[in-house]
């Protein structure tokens, strides 16, 4: 094939959804997408949550939701016009030369079906072979993606295997039709920084080796940066920039992308040091915390020990960073912390007091000095609510405030938090990152000294993370309080926390301030989180 | 965003409206106008077809049979009314204690709650009004016993979904009370099936009244129900076919106007949809 012809060529693709009769017209959904990826290369397509990038590459595979289409541009695979082809002919393409894997591998495949089954489906339908060797593919492939037991995986369900693992089979069933053409669309968002790592070092060496070009749809501009040779940028369904991934990510040219160049988090300057007397606030002694056993017939079974014996002290003012993976035991241990979980040995001392042993009055002055903020924004404001009741209600129970008083408290807060106005807006109203200002007035606007926060920004898209961690810090900074700041990611703590402490396995590997664990982190566990976190450093290494 | 009440309503809205308003205006008109006495014998003419002086015809004692719908839409509305406002209000009541508390006394109300479930309703009100006799509180208590169940299924049920979620966690954590959390973010929350339960409720009640009346202990004839209409046509459906399409298509308008007007209220209810 000639350099002429790009193995997928998009030229001026065009997506609109249906005009309802009564909302008129509509900005189209992508407008103007041109792009060329040629055989073997990775193309990354860069853009937060609306900006069409999940649409371009379902446009591609004609898999476009109910409602909206593909109204203009053209669509070439090694010169064929697919927007020309039948509905049976494009089945053909499907799975045959463009393989495609999905951002949830928790849904992406059948429950009900064992993975063999599944697996052996595509090549039955595309590639006429006896099932023996059918099988022995399959088996090749597991191993091929690094599946400990491919025999046994053949047989077993997907529910058996972590979402890591089952994303790995989902590219194993992809490429064992050895497709030109790889559409990848977030294919680790949902997981966490080690097995992010692995799947996708995995899919780029298959790439190569079977010479099969990628479409990387992504927001994770550290991803770009370390797999990517090409990159397009979306904005609001435009093209507002493409190139070399290196060119663009070191020299952005367009304003969006330098910003979205300069929401990677990264240390900031001003934080102060802490006061080296500062007294303890929270501390947590040879915490262990169990769930409940799988209900049996009779009686439960035995119950599963989820975090083993942790200590941690977390003095006034400080921000302390709790780092692990999914299943690490991080947000059960901060959720013990606020005594919203029993623990099954050790204790929870808050102000020198057992959270555990407190007296109703208390517990009712630990109510108003430790609060919370939840991972996900949807779900933790009540939608029947309006945002105004819901940040008065977090000043219910604070003694000696009158109505107006309240109320002057809560103006104050949305004002601080940048939301002023928004008082009778119901949460549905709002955007992600709007709702997880409002989790934060909640939770600061009683004045607390401790705040917990549980994974506060990794639901929200690069900039709007950027914005909310900002604001928390702003907020720390003005109101100082302690504050426990759970996440997976490690580029957040570097900007944020003072001291961090590793979970594995619901134990702590490692304790330390943040400078000393991130320039010569001593567990090997917490090496692999380092160096598997992508960061646009990697580029300039590179380079 | 706050549309006026005609321009941003819904077709379901404004057919559920007028269809259950023309239902009132018909039970209300009953009280102070009928055209004839609703039981009224008249044996000279029996089984008269639709015509300027019977609208709807006359039964098989001359009765009017319009007079006499118009009668029964007020006893079948309060039966519905009555069995629907007693079972959601006890059903949500008891649900919501059982998934509350949970532990033990979730156990023993859902076994006792299980056990009604397992018979069938129809059968348990006959039971009942066997023992209480056969008069309008009776029927209204044994359907409102016989449908209480299913409703504090659902109302449990979604209580205890309810509760696992974040925003009541939050809740806790800003020190509000259990029972607070309770009543003001759980319930409301658990509430629209309960909704939609009540108004197919509501049908469900109007065709068991005209099965109890069917079966013979329905409301003792001569005050007339829907229900008791239907049964007493029965053996004129070929010959006197208006005694029975009167109330039977009373009790589909009003079944339709319900459901409609359920549906409506149910998205109106919640502050999702008023974008």
């Amino acid at each position: 094939m000639t350099a002429a012809t790009p193995l997928l060529r998009l030229s001026n693709l065009r997506i609109e959804a249906d005009v309802h009769p009564r909302s008129g017209p509509r900005p189209p959904l992508l407008e103007g997408l041109s792009l060329d990826l040629a055989e073997g290369q990775v193309l990354a397509i860069v853009g937060e949550s609306g900006s069409g990038k999940t649409m371009a590459a379902r446009a591609v595979l004609d898999l476009l939701a109910p409602g909206v289409r593909r109204t203009g541009g053209s669509i070439q695979l090694s010169g064929r016009e697919l927007t020309a082809l039948s509905p049976d002919q494009m089945r053909a393409v499907r799975g045959g030369d463009i393989g495609m894997v999905f951002q949830e591998p928790m849904v992406s495949l059948n429950p009900a079906i064992p993975i063999g089954k599944q697996l052996a489906e595509g090549l039955r339908l595309h590639r006429k072979l006896p099932e023996a060797e059918i099988r022995r593919q399959c088996l090749e492939m597991l191993r091929r993606v690094q599946i400990a037991d491919p025999e046994k995986c053949l047989a077993a369900y997907p529910h058996e295997f972590s979402g890591g693992m089952r994303q790995r089979i989902m590219l194993a069933s992809v490429m064992l039709l050895k497709p030109r053409l790889l559409i990848a669309d977030e294919p680790t968002t949902a997981l966490d920084t080690l097995s992010q790592r692995e799947v996708l070092e995995l899919m780029v060496e298959l790439a190569r080796d079977y010479r099969v070009a990628v479409l990387l749809i992504t927001h994770d501009l550290g991803l770009v940066a370390k797999y990517a040779e090409k990159v397009v940028v979306l904005e609001k369904g435009k093209l507002v920039e493409a190139g070399d991934t290196r060119q663009v990510l070191t020299a952005p040219e367009h304003p969006y992308t330098q910003r979205l160049v300069g929401s990677l988090p990264r240390r900031s300057d001003g934080r102060q040091a802490l006061a080296p007397d500062a007294p303890v606030l929270l501390s947590v002694k040879g915490c262990c915390i169990d769930y409940a056993g799988k209900p049996g017939l009779l009686w439960a079974g035995p119950p599963k020990r989820v975090v083993h014996g942790v200590d941690l002290a977390v003095r006034a003012g400080e921000i302390l960073a709790v780092v692990g993976a999914s299943g690490s035991g991080k947000s059960t241990l901060g959720r013990a912390m606020l005594g919203l979980k029993p623990i099954a040995e050790g204790a929870v001392t808050f102000d020198g007091v057992d959270i555990a042993r407190m007296r109703p009055e208390q517990m009712r002055a630990f109510r108003r000095d430790a609060q919370l903020v939840f991972q996900d924004p949807f779900s933790s404001l009540d939608p029947r609510w309006r945002v105004g009741q819901i940040i008065a209600a977090a000043l219910r129970n604070v003694p000696g405030l009158d109505a107006r008083q309240r109320r002057e408290r809560v103006e104050r807060i949305l004002e601080e938090v940048g939301l002023g106005g928004f008082a009778d807006r119901h949460p549905h109203q709002m955007s992600g990152g709007q709702r997880q200002r409002v989790a934060i007035a909640r939770a600061v606007v009683s004045r607390p000294r401790l705040v917990i926060a549980d994974e506060p920004v990794s639901a929200l898209d690069m900039t709007i993370q950027l914005q909310v961690l900002d604001l928390f810090q702003a907020l720390q900074a003005q109101y100082g309080f302690a504050c426990v700041f759970i996440t997976h990611d490690l580029a957040v703590v570097e900007q944020i926390a003072d001291t961090v402490l590793v979970l594995s396995q619901g134990r702590v590997v490692e304790t330390g301030t943040v400078e000393a664990v991130f320039a010569a982190p001593q567990h090997a566990y917490t090496q692999a989180l380092l160096a598997a976190t992508p960061a646009l450093a990697a580029v300039a290494l590179a380079g | 965003m706050k549309p006026s009440m005609l321009s941003g309503a819904k077709p379901n809205a404004v057919i559920g409206g007028l269809l259950v308003g023309g239902l009132l205006v018909v039970v209300l008109l009953g009280y102070v106008w009928t055209p004839y006495d609703p039981i009224a014998i008249d044996l000279a003419h029996p089984l008269a077809p639709p015509s300027w002086t019977h609208w709807f015809g006359s039964d098989e004692f001359g009765r009017d049979v319009l007079s006499r719908a118009m009668l029964g839409a007020r006893i079948s509305v309060t039966i519905a009314l009555g069995v629907v406002a007693a079972a959601v209000i006890a059903g949500t009541l008891i649900g919501a204690i059982a998934g509350f508390l949970r532990g033990w006394v979730d156990r023993v109300i859902m076994s006792v709650n299980d056990a009604i479930l397992a018979f069938p309703g129809m059968l348990l009100a006959l039971a009942l009004i066997a023992v209480l006799g056969s008069n309008r509180g009776s029927i209204i208590l044994a359907l409102s016993v016989a449908y209480l169940p299913s409703i504090v299924r659902v109302v449990r049920g979604a209580v205890l979904s309810i509760r696992e979620r974040e925003y009541v966690e939050a809740s806790k954590v800003v020190g509000d009370g259990a029972l607070y959390t309770m009543v003001r973010h759980v319930l409301p929350n658990a509430l629209p099936p309960v909704v939609v339960l009540a108004t197919s409720l509501f049908g469900w009640v109007v065709l068991s009244e005209s099965a109890l009346s069917f079966l013979g202990v329905g409301v003792p004839p001569p005050a007339p129900t829907w229900g008791n209409m239907l049964s007493a046509a029965r053996p004129y459906m070929e010959n006197a076919s208006w005694l029975s399409v009167t109330p039977g298509v009373c009790i589909a308008l009003t079944l339709l106007g319900v459901n409609l007007l359920g549906d409506a209220l149910r998205d109106r209810l919640d502050p999702r949809r008023d974008a």
